[in-house]
This record gives C-alpha cells, sequence and structure tokens, in this order.
C-alpha cells in the first residue's frame, strides 16, 4: 500500500497503515516488553487509554511518550526500553 | 516556542459523547467553542473505532451534527493547569496553548479500576475496557485465548467485540453473585431500555462462552508474560490456560482535574445541580464525572450543560426528567456490582500496588495513613501520578489521594513555563 | 504508656528525629510526639541537600560539622534515604561571579575542603547541559543529597531501637514551662525537659522564637538516568535568593538517585498560601532554562510547594528556650534544615547533658533574639 506510514522500532524499519497507535504498531510488530519498571520488570499497556503510564516508550528522542496516544507518522523513530 | 493564547465563550475538556452533545448544544445557540482532547482522536473510549469515520448510528448523528457547528477542536491537547482566573493551561504537540474562556464545561470521562493481585503486572494482563480500547485500535486480538475477568456490564461488551475480531474468549468471570446479577438485569427494562437491545446483542455473540458469576481472578501466571491465570469461585481454584487477561473491576471518574479546579466532589462524582453546574460557578460537568452511567446519560448531560453555559435555561429544563432516569440506572449499577471482600485481599506482600514506583503491598503495610504511606514509600509518585494504585490503595486500606498539584498530567518544563 | 520522661520532643521532622536519636543514643528515655505523619512537614516538602554554606562563620562552622556527621552516618543509611554523594557545582555566570568562585575556593580549602576551580570547558565536561556561555563555577565535593522523609524514618526507628517512643498523629496542645506536654483531652505527659522542634510552627509554642515562614516552589522531573551529575547553584543565589526581601527566584538543580531531577527554587516572605502559585513557577522555569536550557524538553511529574523556617540572622536557634532549663528549641535552619539536623541534635544533647561541644554553640542561642540582646548580633 502506497499510503503507509514508514517508522522504525529499535532501529528496524516498519510498515503501518495511517492513523496506526504506536502502541499498537508495536504490539503488532512483535515487540513483547515496553519497557523495564524500575526494579527491572517487563511491562506492556495496561489501561489502553492513557493514564497508566505503562506502555511509555522513546519516540522521536523523547522518553517517557505514552504510545497508546500517539499515532505512527512517516520517519517516526520509536524506541522501547531493552 | 510555539505558545499561543485562545479566548472562547465556552471550553470543553474532553471529546467523548458528553463533550460532543455540549459543544454541539453550546455552538448552536450562538456560543464560540473549544474542546481540548489528550488523544488524537474524537469520541472518548466509548466512540473510539468510529474515528475517523463514524459507523454506528447514534455515533453518525453526533459526529454529522458536530461537523455542522463552528466549535473547534484541538486533539492531541491536554489540559496541565489553571494557571490563573478562567483560564487553562494545556500541552500540545509541539507546544502549549492557553484557553481563557467564560464557561468552562468538564467531561473527562473515566478510567478503570484495578485491584492487584499476585501476577497482575504481567506483560498482557490488561484491563478490561483496556482490552476493548486496545481492540478497536488494531491490537492483535485474532487467534488470542483471552480470560475476560472483574465487574460490571462491560465485561459482556468485551467478550463480545473481542469474539467479533477474532478471538477465543476462554472464561468470563464476574465477581458479583448470580442474585445481584439478576436483580441489577430485572431492572434494566424499566430504567434503560436500548441497554437490554445491547444485552441481547451480545448474547447472540457470547454463545458458547463460559460466563460465570462469583467468580474472580486470584493469580497470574508466567515468566516474562502471562501464561495462565488461576481462578477461584471462593471453594474450589483451577487454573486456565490464556493468551491475555482483560481484567477491570468497574470504573472510576478522572476527578483530577475538577479536583484541581475546587469543584465540590461527593462520594466519587462531582456535585453538579440540576443544570450540571458544579459548585464553582460558571464550571460544569458532565457524563462520567458526575457518576458511572454510560453513553446515553453522558450525550443527556451533555446537552444539558451545553445548553445550560449557553443560558438557554428552559431548554435545559426539558431533558432532566431524561437524566434523573439514568441516575436510577447509575444507582442500580453500583449496587449490582459491588466488590466483594475478597478481592481486597488478593494481593500478597510481595505484590506490587504501585507500578511506576514497583511499591509492594507489604511496604505499604506498615503504615497507618496515605500521607506517610506515600512519604516514605513514593507510592503514587511516578509518572501516572497515582491514578492506577490510589485507586486500589483506597479499596484495600480506605487511603484516599486529595493532594492535586501541577501538572494535572506530566508535562514538558517548557509547556509550564 | 508511661506518663514521663527524660526528653520530650515535639516534632517529628528531620530535626526532632535527629534530636531523638542522638538523646535516645546518649541514654536518655524518649519521648516523640508529632500532630502529623513522620517528616510530614517541611521535611517532605524540601529539596535535601547536605551542603556546606559559608554566609557566615557560624554557618560555616555548623554545616562542616553536620554534614561530617552525615557522611558518618551514609554507610548506615538505608537505600530509601537515597543518599547521593553527587557533590555540588556552584556556578558562575560571569567574571564578577567567578571572583566568589576563587573567594569560595580560597575560603573552602583553607579550611580542609576538598574543591576545585572550573573554567567554562571543564564545567561543560562536568555538566554537559549546562548553558554554554557560563563563565564557570566550583565543584565542592563532599556535598550530597538525600531523601529526607526517609531519612527522618531512619533516625525514628534508630532511636526507638535505643528505647524511644514515637506517636505520630499526636498533637501536642500546648507545652508547659514545668517541662510537660498538654493534649486537648486534658492528657499531660511529663518530661525532665521538652525540645519544641516544630520548624515553622515553633512560634506556636515559643512565643520568644522568631521565626516567619518562607515560601519555596519546587518541581520534580520524570526519570532522565545520566543528565545530571552534580547538584548544581547558581552562585548569583546569594545575591537574589538571600538578600532580595522580596519574591525572588534561583537557580537550583539536584539529581535523585532515582535518575529524577529536583528544580528550585523560589523565596517568598509574605505568603501563607500553600498553593503552587504559576508565576512564581514560571519564573522559576525560566531561570533554570537559562543555566540549563536542555530541560526544556524534560517532564515535570508534579510540582509542590512548602515553608522553610527562617530567621532573621540565616542561624537556626538552638538552645534553652528562657531560663527555666526545661524547655529547649531546635528550629529556625530556613533551607539547611537537612544540612545541620545531626550537628543540631548533636549540640543540644550536649547542652541538655552538660557535655562539651565541638563547635561553639553560643551563636545559635535563643536568647540573641530575646528582648535587649538583638543589639549584639
Amino acid at each position: 500500500m502506497s499510503d503507509n506510514v514508514q517508522i522504525t522500532i529499535n532501529g528496524k524499519t516498519a510498515s503501518v497503515t495511517p492513523l496506526t497507535v504506536v502502541a499498537t504498531a508495536l504490539a503488532c510488530e512483535g515487540v513483547t516488553r515496553f519497557r523495564r519498571s524500575v526494579t527491572g520488570e517487563p511491562r506492556t499497556p495496561l489501561c489502553g487509554m492513557g493514564v497508566c503510564f505503562e506502555c511509555r516508550v522513546t519516540i522521536n528522542g523523547q522518553p517517557n511518550s505514552r504510545s497508546c496516544q500517539v499515532l505512527c507518522e512517516d520517519g517516526m523513530e520509536i524506541v522501547t526500553d531493552e | 516556542m510555539n505558545e499561543k493564547l485562545l479566548e472562547f465563550d465556552i471550553a470543553i475538556v474532553g471529546a467523548g459523547p458528553a463533550s460532543i452533545a455540549a459543544a454541539c448544544a453550546a455552538s448552536e445557540n450562538g456560543k464560540t467553542v473549544v474542546m481540548l482532547e489528550t488523544s488524537p482522536w474524537f469520541g472518548g473510549q466509548l466512540w473510539r473505532s468510529e474515528f475517523p469515520r463514524a459507523k454506528t448510528r447514534q455515533a453518525i448523528k453526533w459526529f454529522t451534527h458536530l461537523s455542522e457547528t463552528s466549535a473547534k477542536a484541538f486533539l492531541n491537547t491536554t489540559v496541565i493547569d489553571a494557571p490563573a482566573e478562567n483560564t487553562l493551561l494545556a500541552e500540545t504537540s509541539d507546544g502549549n496553548l492557553r484557553v481563557k474562556y467564560d464557561k468552562l464545561i468538564l467531561a473527562t470521562g473515566t478510567r478503570e479500576i484495578f485491584l492487584p493481585f499476585p501476577g497482575w503486572t504481567l506483560p498482557n494482563v490488561y484491563g478490561a475496557g483496556a482490552m476493548q480500547a486496545l481492540a478497536k485500535a488494531d491490537w492483535p486480538v485474532e487467534g488470542k485465548r483471552i480470560a475476560v475477568a472483574g465487574s460490571g456490564p462491560l465485561l459482556f461488551a468485551v467478550a463480545a467485540n473481542l469474539r467479533i475480531r477474532g478471538a477465543t474468549i476462554v472464561l468470563t468471570a464476574e465477581q458479583t453473585d448470580l442474585m445481584s446479577f439478576l436483580k441489577f438485569g430485572m431492572k434494566l427494562p424499566l430504567l434503560a431500555p436500548s441497554k437490554i437491545l445491547q444485552a441481547i446483542k451480545y448474547q447472540s455473540r457470547l454463545i458458547g462462552v463460559t460466563y460465570k458469576t462469583s467468580c474472580w481472578p486470584v493469580e497470574a501466571y508466567g515468566s516474562e508474560q502471562l501464561e495462565s491465570v488461576m481462578f477461584t469461585n471462593g471453594k474450589r481454584n483451577w487454573k486456565v490456560d490464556c493468551d491475555y487477561l482483560a481484567c477491570a473491576f468497574g470504573l472510576t471518574a478522572n476527578l483530577e482535574l475538577p479536583r484541581l479546579l475546587g469543584c465540590k466532589i461527593n462520594h466519587d462524582a462531582v456535585f453538579v445541580d440540576d443544570f450540571q453546574q458544579t459548585s464553582l460557578k460558571g464550571v460544569y460537568c458532565a457524563g462520567e464525572l458526575t457518576g458511572i452511567g454510560g453513553i446515553d446519560s453522558a450525550l443527556t448531560e451533555g446537552q444539558i450543560a451545553g445548553l445550560a453555559a449557553a443560558g438557554k435555561m428552559k431548554q435545559a429544563k426539558k431533558l432532566r426528567r431524561t437524566r434523573r432516569r439514568y441516575n436510577k440506572f447509575e444507582k442500580a449499577m453500583a449496587k449490582g456490582f459491588a466488590l466483594r471482600r475478597e478481592l481486597l485481599k488478593l494481593a500478597d506482600d510481595e505484590t506490587i500496588i504501585c507500578r511506576c514506583e514497583d511499591v509492594t503491598a507489604g511496604q505499604l503495610r506498615e503504615f497507618d495513613d496515605w500521607k506517610s504511606a506515600k512519604l516514605q514509600t513514593r507510592c503514587g509518585m511516578g509518572p501516572c501520578q497515582g491514578r492506577i494504585c490510589g485507586c486500589a490503595v483506597k479499596e484495600m486500606f480506605g487511603w484516599e489521594n486529595l493532594s492535586i498539584r501541577p501538572p494535572v498530567y506530566p508535562a514538558k518544563m517548557k509547556n509550564l513555563e | 504508656m508511661r506518663q514521663s520522661y527524660d526528653v520530650i520532643i515535639v516534632g517529628a521532622g528531620i530535626i526532632g528525629a535527629s534530636c531523638a536519636a542522638e538523646c535516645a543514643a546518649s541514654g536518655l528515655s524518649v519521648l516523640v510526639l508529632d500532630k502529623g505523619p513522620i517528616g510530614g512537614g517541611v521535611t517532605g516538602t524540601c529539596m535535601g541537600h547536605i551542603v556546606i554554606l559559608d554566609d557566615s562563620e557560624a554557618q560555616f562552622a555548623l554545616t562542616r560539622y553536620s554534614q561530617r556527621l552525615w557522611n558518618e552516618l551514609a554507610t548506615k543509611l538505608p537505600e530509601q534515604a537515597e543518599y547521593v554523594r553527587c557533590g555540588t557545582i556552584w556556578v558562575a555566570a560571569d567574571q564578577e561571579e567567578m571572583q566568589e568562585v576563587h573567594r569560595k575556593y580560597k575560603s573552602y580549602t583553607e579550611n580542609g575542603l576538598e574543591a576545585e576551580i572550573l573554567d567554562n570547558k571543564a564545567l561543560l565536561k562536568a555538566e554537559p547541559h549546562l548553558a554554554a556561555d557560563l563563565a564557570g563555577g566550583l565543584l565542592v565535593k563532599q556535598d550530597s543529597v538525600i531523601y529526607p522523609p526517609a531519612a527522618a524514618y531512619y533516625l525514628l526507628k534508630q532511636s526507638h531501637k535505643n528505647g524511644a517512643v514515637v506517636r505520630s498523629a499526636s498533637e501536642v496542645k500546648a507545652i508547659l514551662p514545668e517541662g510537660a506536654v498538654g493534649f486537648s483531652c486534658g492528657t499531660i505527659i511529663t518530661g525532665s525537659v521538652v525540645i519544641n522542634a516544630c520548624g515553622c510552627q515553633a512560634p506556636e509554642f515559643s512565643k520568644m522564637a522568631p521565626i516567619k515562614k518562607r515560601k519555596g516552589h519546587l518541581a520534580i522531573t520524570e526519570r532522565r538516568d545520566g543528565f545530571l551529575n552534580h547538584q548544581i547553584i547558581e552562585l548569583g543565589y546569594l545575591k537574589s535568593a538571600h538578600a532580595a526581601a522580596g519574591d525572588s527566584v534561583a537557580f537550583n538543580i539536584q539529581p535523585r538517585k532515582t535518575g529524577q531531577m529536583l528544580v528550585g527554587s523560589s523565596r517568598q516572605n509574605d505568603s501563607d498560601d500553600p498553593s503552587v502559585q504559576h508565576h512564581i513557577l514560571s519564573k522559576m522555569i525560566k531561570r533554570a532554562f537559562k543555566y540549563m536550557p536542555d530541560l526544556r524538553d524534560v517532564q515535570v511529574t508534579r510540582t509542590w510547594t512548602g515553608f522553610r523556617p527562617a530567621t532573621d540572622d540565616k542561624l537556626p536557634l538552638i538552645g534553652p528556650d528562657g531560663d527555666s532549663g526545661k524547655i529547649w528549641i531546635a528550629a529556625g535552619h530556613e533551607g539547611l534544615g537537612i544540612t545541620c539536623a545531626l550537628g543540631t541534635a548533636k549540640l543540644l544533647c550536649d547542652m541538655i547533658m552538660n557535655r562539651p561541644s565541638e563547635i561553639d554553640t553560643k551563636p545559635y542561642c535563643p536568647s540573641r533574639f530575646a528582648k535587649g540582646n538583638t543589639e549584639d548580633v
């Protein structure tokens, strides 16, 4: 599809449909851990609506961004807490 | 820096059904209206999949209606403070925004109540409404084995929707007992006829799905992610293998902004008069903030608030009877789905309560009050600002966090300048 | 509960907690009372630095003495106390302030402290996010930061191990001249001595205590590991914050053990209102951007305010309150309560027990504010 949006997830390129939520893009691309908690536990989104902050990732260099509240844009760079 | 100052007759916080109804009503009556919404879409949680193109009749009606008004909306815009009289400060994706208003309508909706149990922090344990919201945003659910658990009529909707999207529902577990559940069901035709139709619709989609009352999860297992869940009916425990658990114990209003402004709050709902006006003159609340009542109630309250804020008291008055009926529905719901005490004791000493700071139940049990617990353990000091653990500690320990300081959501320092 | 103690301490903030630990360790029977939670006053809202200051000789003596005591305690502090010996960089914006760097360097090193002068290049190497045009700074190596409520909790736990009784949520109605405390229910508990360690509330019990509330704003950021290495204070601090009579702001930032940063500071003399005032916060943040522009994109998790217990001569009140020998006071440390807590406790306990002290206690004696004595200050 030509209107697809190109993003990178941890340096790997991915192509997603427009209006895809970043969190969804990550899950679809096989990311099983969005962040490490302060004691090192793996975490994925809990609330899906922007209140729990478990879906935090780095988006275009901005750490602690809520991936469930951001739509993918062309050229967006997403880094998870690996 | 990209800082703007804008002036409107009426500012609305939120863009869910209540906000849309309020915006339509106020805008139609000649007022300039602005909606400020955190997420990148209209419709709140309930109409999330209706954006950008509405599909269901009710949503099409209201989305069309809104598009015909002059109401302006800022998406990706989070209100973070009320820095001066009749002024809101909001963070946008490229800077901040100051909005001056004459009247303010708050419709910030709800979030889910989570009661911690061992393993609830594992990847792939989600809220129930959360699973629904994520599925609407095309989260991969097809072919997944999902257990749905918790409390409230929402569980039906969640299970039905997930099934439509190709998931296998391994169990739907409602914590309330069968009698309370049936009593609630019997009140439905009287209080909310449209909900019956909805219920029947869900039923037909849930044929063959095990639905158990008096049943709740006690522990989730898995090493790096969820593998299975132990359920109980109070007498017997059994393990259910699943890929996802969708679990929440009801809804609670997002009261942070009304609290920051100083609105009077009674029993977890903003106190409003017959015209949806709060204890603060010129500040109105609509939707779930005034009591958990669902979409019809939200739309009616939104209209009343919009009309009242626009000074159309007579028209607003006409809608009050409809609203009262919904209020009875709210009460029936609270009674039908009261949380059982066992749920408050699921967390063992190692269970994390505050997920931002990884504070365990054992650490909290050392303290007698919220302030001490917070000061000594950092519970509630993380980026969610106590939104998740706050509900849990309130249910588990009876502690309430009433102190709200700006920013209402974490915000870039430059946007607080 | 017994109804008589050697020492009754009113106030379970960092000062009360330190006094309790010291008195209990010295073999006295101790009761600690607070109307709120442990560390729930200014101890719970302040920045938590342990820093040497030399506005005056007396200030230098007490901060240095007390910091040494903290350094000795450091290894015993629990993880939750978040003790980090990050050092302080006093930042000079221009050449005029560089002169202050040299003066401070001389004064600190002559007194045996480790300090290092940083030129512009060295400054940016130490703190890459500082503005490029700053003149330089002074690195004082032994300064540290701590999470004060947890430190107070630890000190009270230590005192408890030595027999002290700690009661939070116990509001004292009055400190009685015979060395006792009264509650609103009518109960009276007697002690050989009572210590008033109530910070800003100290004047409620000691009418003579000339303590004024000085409001401050703070902001805490998200976790950004590695963004900041040292505590940084602008040297203009002395000019803009301490000297000014009206509202003022100064740049002060701390790296916390969590990776968060605590950003200050503001000073307001005539405010009783605990709410966050946007115009002050805004001024404080603007000041921070002048020194550290990269902070603009760092997220703030929360802002709040607190009240420092301030005296006119910027020195605390440590010593007898009146002539009876029954009532003592340890309060009024303004922004140095955490730094001076352990030293204060030692000095006060020395006085109560008639022990010699390591430093001269006279400059902190409350009687300096008594009528007729004010001329000498």
